[in-house]
């Protein structure tokens, strides 16, 4: 370790932390749709998945039982069916375009995730894989380009209601990646810095100093427009299966679809994790903190943040089934005539507010 | 008829009763189902339904109290099943005899297609002998089509024993046998 240069570890570093954060994303991507189901089928008074078993689990007495229940084992079989079902191309799509689309899908959630910081430091490392000072800028262009997905794999497929659900989902998103921009832009303005492990240490002092509480108004906004982008219920129409049957993933099969299902779900990890870099302290534990010290301290920091970032998702999945789907013109309606303009006001009312304290 | 839409208020337009509303009726369900495990589905495999008297289900043979077919073969249900699901070899004329006293014939072989069934009924409702009847059986599972073809034997494993009250053959039998000794008393 010693011999290496600084630019050697840094690399090094780098890679583990990107191999790492790529692992537990893909592990909680499979395990949210597990959670996802089980908290569904309760919702719904259904008991959810609960047979997947392997044989020489089932075989411990009270143990396997329970796992057995829990459907601790339902993500394996589920990745398995993706990879042995038909990967069916329809005739008449456009090809190169229909296979691109899912991956296009996928890869800005993951892409996203480069600059959230996860914890705090461990060891001496700093826990964020691209400590970049233009971290949220770069955070709103890249969650912009998974549409081009979406609009592609409707226009590829070539037939009516992906097309529909693309033109949708183009329209949906453009709309909500305006309100959600403004939405930040108090944060930014109380922290007076883009670099999000600035935003994480402003609010580091105690749970009061999280912007949730200091600016409540951007956060709702900005769950509201991460609801939109990320096509959840109550605003998931370009997918909406009872009027589009399934919107743009109409025509797709197999592991393509995975592909969607993994980008939607990796997107709802990503704003999830944004909303808690931005609004709830990322890393920090409720009575503030400090940059641990110990490598205890730092795998605790990481705890914390992922103990609210599923807290976050929980609610994604939670809202689902509290509210109805809009209609189309309700949904535009809320992103321009509502949220646009609570956010510019909410921008007026802090700058104010900043003006008159200094 | 044209119902007025009404006016919200302020309060509900904001959308927070609404969104009220959802999380405790959500979480009210939500608490019952995974802590009180009070679920509404039934466990298939494992729980099964309970089907209430009279319910059509799949169509077997029965056997009287003393153990004998009581099917004679007189191909009745044959030819009243709407899906053509039941085949009956019968005897023919040097076939073997009924296995009870007093009746004359049995089939050599009784099939019902399961695959072909639909469970309407006719054939109980038409058996004079009341040989074959609607039990609560409402799911076979089998790995080849061979398998949903239940023989006479399959037929009359599944069926059981049928408690008759009526018992027409040994009635016929106590008939006949009171007829050997004619009744002397004519006054």
């Amino acid at each position: 370790m010693q011999q290496l240069t600084e630019t050697q570890q840094w690399l090094l570093f780098s890679a583990v932390k990107i191999a790492v954060v790529f692992g537990v994303v893909m592990f909680f991507v499979a395990y949210a749709v597990l959670v996802e189901r089980k908290v569904s089928a309760f919702i719904q008074d259904r008991v959810g998945p609960n047979r997947t078993v392997p044989p020489f689990i089932d075989a411990i007495p009270v143990l396997g039982r329970f796992l057995k229940r829990l459907g601790i084992f339902q993500p394996m079989a589920d990745g398995l069916k993706f990879l042995l079902k038909e990967d069916f191309t329809p005739d008449y799509v456009r090809k190169v375009y229909f296979w691109l689309a899912p991956a296009i899908t996928a890869i800005p959630a993951f892409l996203t995730l480069a600059v959230i910081p996860f914890g705090s430091q461990l060891g001496r490392q700093p826990m964020v894989i691209a400590d970049l000072n233009v971290g949220i800028l770069y955070t709103f262009g890249i969650v912009s380009l998974g549409v081009y997905g979406i609009v592609l794999a409707g226009w590829a497929s070539n037939s009516k209601y992906p097309f529909l659900g693309g033109i949708r989902s183009s329209a949906q998103l453009i709309s909500y990646e305006i309100a959600m921009g403004m939405s930040v832009v108090p944060v930014f303005m109380l922290v007076g810095d883009l670099n999000l492990s600035k935003v994480i240490a402003y609010q580091s002092g105690s749970a009061f100093d999280w912007m949730l509480f200091k600016q409540p108004i951007a956060f709702a906004i900005f769950m509201v427009a991460a609801f939109a982008e990320t096509n959840r219920l109550p605003f998931d129409l370009p997918e909406s299966e009872t009027e589009l049957v399934g919107g743009y993933h109409t025509e797709y099969s197999s592991m393509k679809f995975a592909l969607f299902f993994l980008g939607e779900y990796a997107n709802m990890i990503a704003s999830s994790a944004m909303m808690v870099t931005l609004f709830l302290g990322g890393w920090t534990p409720l009575w503030g903190g400090t940059p641990a010290s110990t490598i205890w301290g730092g795998l605790v920091h990481i705890g914390w943040f992922l103990a609210k970032m599923i807290a976050l998702m929980v609610v994604f999945i939670w809202v689902r089934w509290m509210l109805p789907r809009f209609r189309y013109d309700q949904l535009m309606d809320l992103g321009w005539r509502v949220f646009i303009p609570m956010a510019l006001v909410n921008i007026l009312i802090t700058a104010v507010v900043l003006f008159i304290r200094h | 008829m044209i119902v007025p839409r009404q006016k919200l208020t302020f309060w509900e337009r904001l959308y927070l009763p609404a969104l009220w509303g959802g999380l405790r009726i959500t979480a009210n369900h939500f608490f019952r189902t995974a802590v009180q495990g009070k679920a509404v589905t039934m466990e298939y495999p494992e729980q099964r339904w309970v089907v209430p008297p009279g319910y059509r289900g799949a169509p077997y043979l029965v056997k009287d109290q003393d153990g004998h077919t009581k099917c004679v073969s007189c191909q009745l249900c044959e030819f009243v099943c709407p899906p053509k699901a039941i085949r009956i070899v019968p005897p023919g004329p040097e076939g073997q005899a009924a296995d009870r006293p007093n009746a004359e014939k049995m089939p050599r072989e009784f099939e019902i297609n399961m695959l072909r069934c639909i469970f309407c009924g006719f054939c109980q409702e038409v058996c004079p002998e009341e040989a074959i009847f609607l039990m609560k059986d409402y799911s076979f599972t089998a790995e080849s089509r061979e398998e949903l073809l239940y023989n006479k034997e399959k037929l009359l494993a599944l069926g059981g024993v049928h408690q008759d009250t009526i018992q027409k053959w040994k009635q016929k039998q106590v008939e006949a046998d009171a007829q050997e000794t004619f009744p002397v008393a004519r006054s």
